[in-house]
């Protein structure tokens, strides 16, 4: 776990002040200067950071308050972890509607990223699960808000990066599951076309899909990847693989980071071989499935000292095939390129968040290990490109956008600003607004 | 099914522990001070799997009201299987050593409230003929150091008298269980800088449940602090004068 008060990414590094809170019906800590809530620190860049000012680490509100097994309602402390809440539900034939790459996020950072998963073609975004939230807010103390109850601080509040208030509470609409298995299927692509064909042929009869692309590989190679698509096991599958015992975990951070270009390039060559045929089909269980990286701990370590960044884009489906293949011939042509490389159409359900990033769409997003001005020249470059096409960049994962660019991404801001708490604040606001 | 008893409910560590045994389907009955936490804290339990909580409310250092607390819980709980005695504070010792009013209330509530709890537990054990008592003490009742003698001290006196008392309720079938745990990552030392001995108190929690499952007499949680604490214990008198510990 990381110390409170470190981001996912390890960049960039803040001095700040760390207040505890424990109790959801107490007040906001007396503290001077601004504040931002922090939950497991699972952000990649600056948005769950406040350089020079107090997080308020809220990871203790760990309370359930109730769950009802007949309709599939939890609501529980904004501290407790989406693991915490599938270790209840699983074994009572529920999982939750809409889950991140890991389950270690607490259920505050799931709605303030209103995250989304590989079912958001179904299912839409994590925001749209929430049946009520509490919020305590300098100015108004606790308050209850809904898509009914004071609607337009809901709204501002899902997705709204911690930044109107702090969550100490939520109830949340979970979906039945027949038991923890999964069907999956893996196929192989060639390039982004066949992406973007297989994709649209998945999407009616699979609730989650999601792609891994081999992003070292230019030329004629480029675009190709393996396209996963899974739907939940009927109560009986076939085979039943247990849980996942093993956990490994990266013991400390090398000196420098362990992902370079020549790692990258074999890595990815191994990766996308690995599977013979052109599809594999398989009954997992959830774990392996949704969170391959939870059963290492500590992973971010292996970038090194100086950290890493990662980068979200959604570009609109209109030009999605375009300019989807100009910013994977832009990485390949750099000798960057990340050892995670993910691609995903996202849906046309709304998002219930003023600010909230998902969008119609294909969205990729990528690591790169920090090394200096090379990589935010590139990143940069790679906004020129998401800006042209009226797409956005994903402010949870973000530690370098221009605030010209957050601006154009996210045209409500000037709404949005006026529900933030007057005495709060993040690193990363303060880095965009201007 | 297990019956548990435990008091400084709202304490980090009493709640991890009380979470273990309400994942078993344990009934649960909790003391604490402040009604409020103690209402979050059993419908949490509920939730996770407890098969009922009671609660109420309960100041250690009023040590007349221990015994119809003790028969209140052995009511709501129809007899009890552990006690887990988890109350406790973290005195500052330069705010002790300035007010003599202060260092001996911090005393009664880490030593002699425990102590009078744990003696008013032995009539209605002995005569069940079994059960554990599990009671929260400190390494730092293993020697006393400048940074928090009074805790310390306090501390010694709850190991000393456990250990006794274990001596003496062994033949009734009730075992008695000394805890002792190092660093803990809890609200309590909030305001501490932590390194690489600092511990969860989820990892002190199960620490706890299996010492008491498998009836043993003593615990170092997390076990390496036996090592440590065996060093300090013998470092002779005229260098440990000298230490800054």
């Amino acid at each position: 776990m990381p110390a409170a008060g470190t981001s996912w990414g390890r960049y960039p590094r803040v001095k700040q002040r760390i207040a505890s809170v424990v109790d959801r019906h107490a007040g906001l800590p007396a503290v001077e200067g601004s504040m931002l809530p922090h939950g497991n620190g699972r952000s990649y860049g600056d948005s769950c950071l406040n350089d020079g000012g107090t997080l308020l680490h809220a990871r203790h509100l760990d309370r359930f308050i109730a769950f009802d097994p007949a309709t599939g309602v939890v609501d529980c402390e904004a501290g407790v972890l989406l693991a915490e809440i599938l270790d209840l539900v699983v074994p009572q034939g529920w999982f939750i509607a809409v889950t991140p790459g890991t389950k270690f996020v607490t259920v505050g950072g799931a709605i303030a990223n209103d995250v989304h998963g590989k079912n958001h073609h179904r299912t839409g975004t994590f925001g749209r699960h929430v049946v009520e939230l509490e919020l305590v807010r300098s100015d108004r103390g606790h308050l209850l808000c809904s898509s009914t109850t004071e609607p337009e601080l809901f709204a501002a509040t899902v997705g709204g990066l911690g930044l109107t208030g702090l969550i100490t509470r939520a109830k949340l609409q979970l979906r039945r599951i027949q038991g923890p298995w999964m069907v999956t299927e893996q196929l192989r692509f060639r390039s982004f076309g066949e992406f973007f064909a297989l994709s649209e042929a998945s999407e009616r009869d699979f609730e989650y899909t999601v792609a891994w692309v081999d992003c070292a590989a230019g030329g004629t190679r480029l675009g190709r990847g393996l396209f996963s698509r899974a739907n939940h096991a009927p109560a009986h599958p076939a085979q039943r693989p247990g849980a996942p015992s093993r956990r490994l975990a990266v013991p400390f951070t090398p000196p420098v980071s362990l992902i370079n270009r020549h790692s990258l390039k074999a890595f990815n060559t191994l990766y996308y071989h690995r599977q013979r045929g052109e599809v594999a089909h398989a009954v997992t269980h959830y774990e392996p499935y949704f969170y391959p990286l939870d059963s290492v701990g500590d992973w971010n370590r292996i970038y090194g000292p100086r950290g890493f960044l990662q980068y979200q884009c959604v570009v609109p489906p209109a030009v999605a095939p375009e300019a989807i293949t100009r910013l994977a011939t832009t990485i390949a042509a750099a000798g960057a390129g990340s050892f995670l490389a993910v691609l995903k159409q996202f849906g046309d359900v709304p998002s219930p968040g003023l600010m909230s990033f998902p969008r119609p769409g294909a969205t990729l997003a990528m690591d790169f290990p920090f090394d200096g001005a090379a990589v935010l020249a590139l990143l940069d470059r790679l906004d020129d490109i998401v800006g042209e096409s009226g797409g956005a960049v994903y402010p949870a994962k973000d530690a370098r956008m221009p605030g010209v660019r957050f601006r154009q991404y996210f045209p409500a801001w000037e709404t949005f600003s006026r529900f933030i708490d007057p005495r709060f604040s993040s690193s990363f606001w303060r880095r965009v607004e201007t | 099914m297990q019956r548990i008893l435990i008091t400084g409910a709202a304490s980090a560590i009493a709640e991890a522990t009380a979470r273990l045994y309400a994942e078993r389907g344990a009934r649960l009955h909790l003391l604490a001070r402040n009604q409020a936490r103690l209402k979050d804290i059993a419908a949490d339990l509920l939730v996770r799997g407890a098969s009922g909580v009671t609660t109420a409310v309960l100041d250690m250092n009023d040590t007349d009201a221990h015994e119809a607390a003790i028969a209140q819980a052995g009511q709501a709980l129809g007899g009890i299987d552990v006690v887990l005695v988890a109350h406790g504070t973290l005195p500052d010792q330069a705010s002790c050593e300035a007010s003599r009013e202060l260092n001996l209330r911090e005393f009664a509530t880490n030593g002699t409230s425990t102590i009078a709890f744990v003696a008013a537990l032995v009539a209605p054990m002995r005569a069940q003929h079994s059960g554990c008592i599990a009671v929260i003490s400190s390494v730092a009742g293993d020697r006393g150091r400048q940074s928090n003698y009074t805790y310390g001290a306090a501390k010694a006196a709850v190991s000393a008298y456990l250990s006794g008392l274990r001596q003496r309720l062994g033949p009734d079938g009730i075992n008695v269980l000394t805890i002792k745990p190092g660093f803990v990552d809890t609200p309590m030392t909030a305001s501490f800088r932590k390194g690489a001995l600092w511990a969860k108190p989820d990892a002190i929690a199960a620490g706890i449940v299996r010492a008491a499952d498998r009836g043993k007499g003593e615990v170092y949680l997390p076990q390496f602090w036996w090592a440590i604490m065996l060093m300090i214990r013998h470092v002779p008198e005229f260098i440990f004068r000298r230490l800054k510990l």
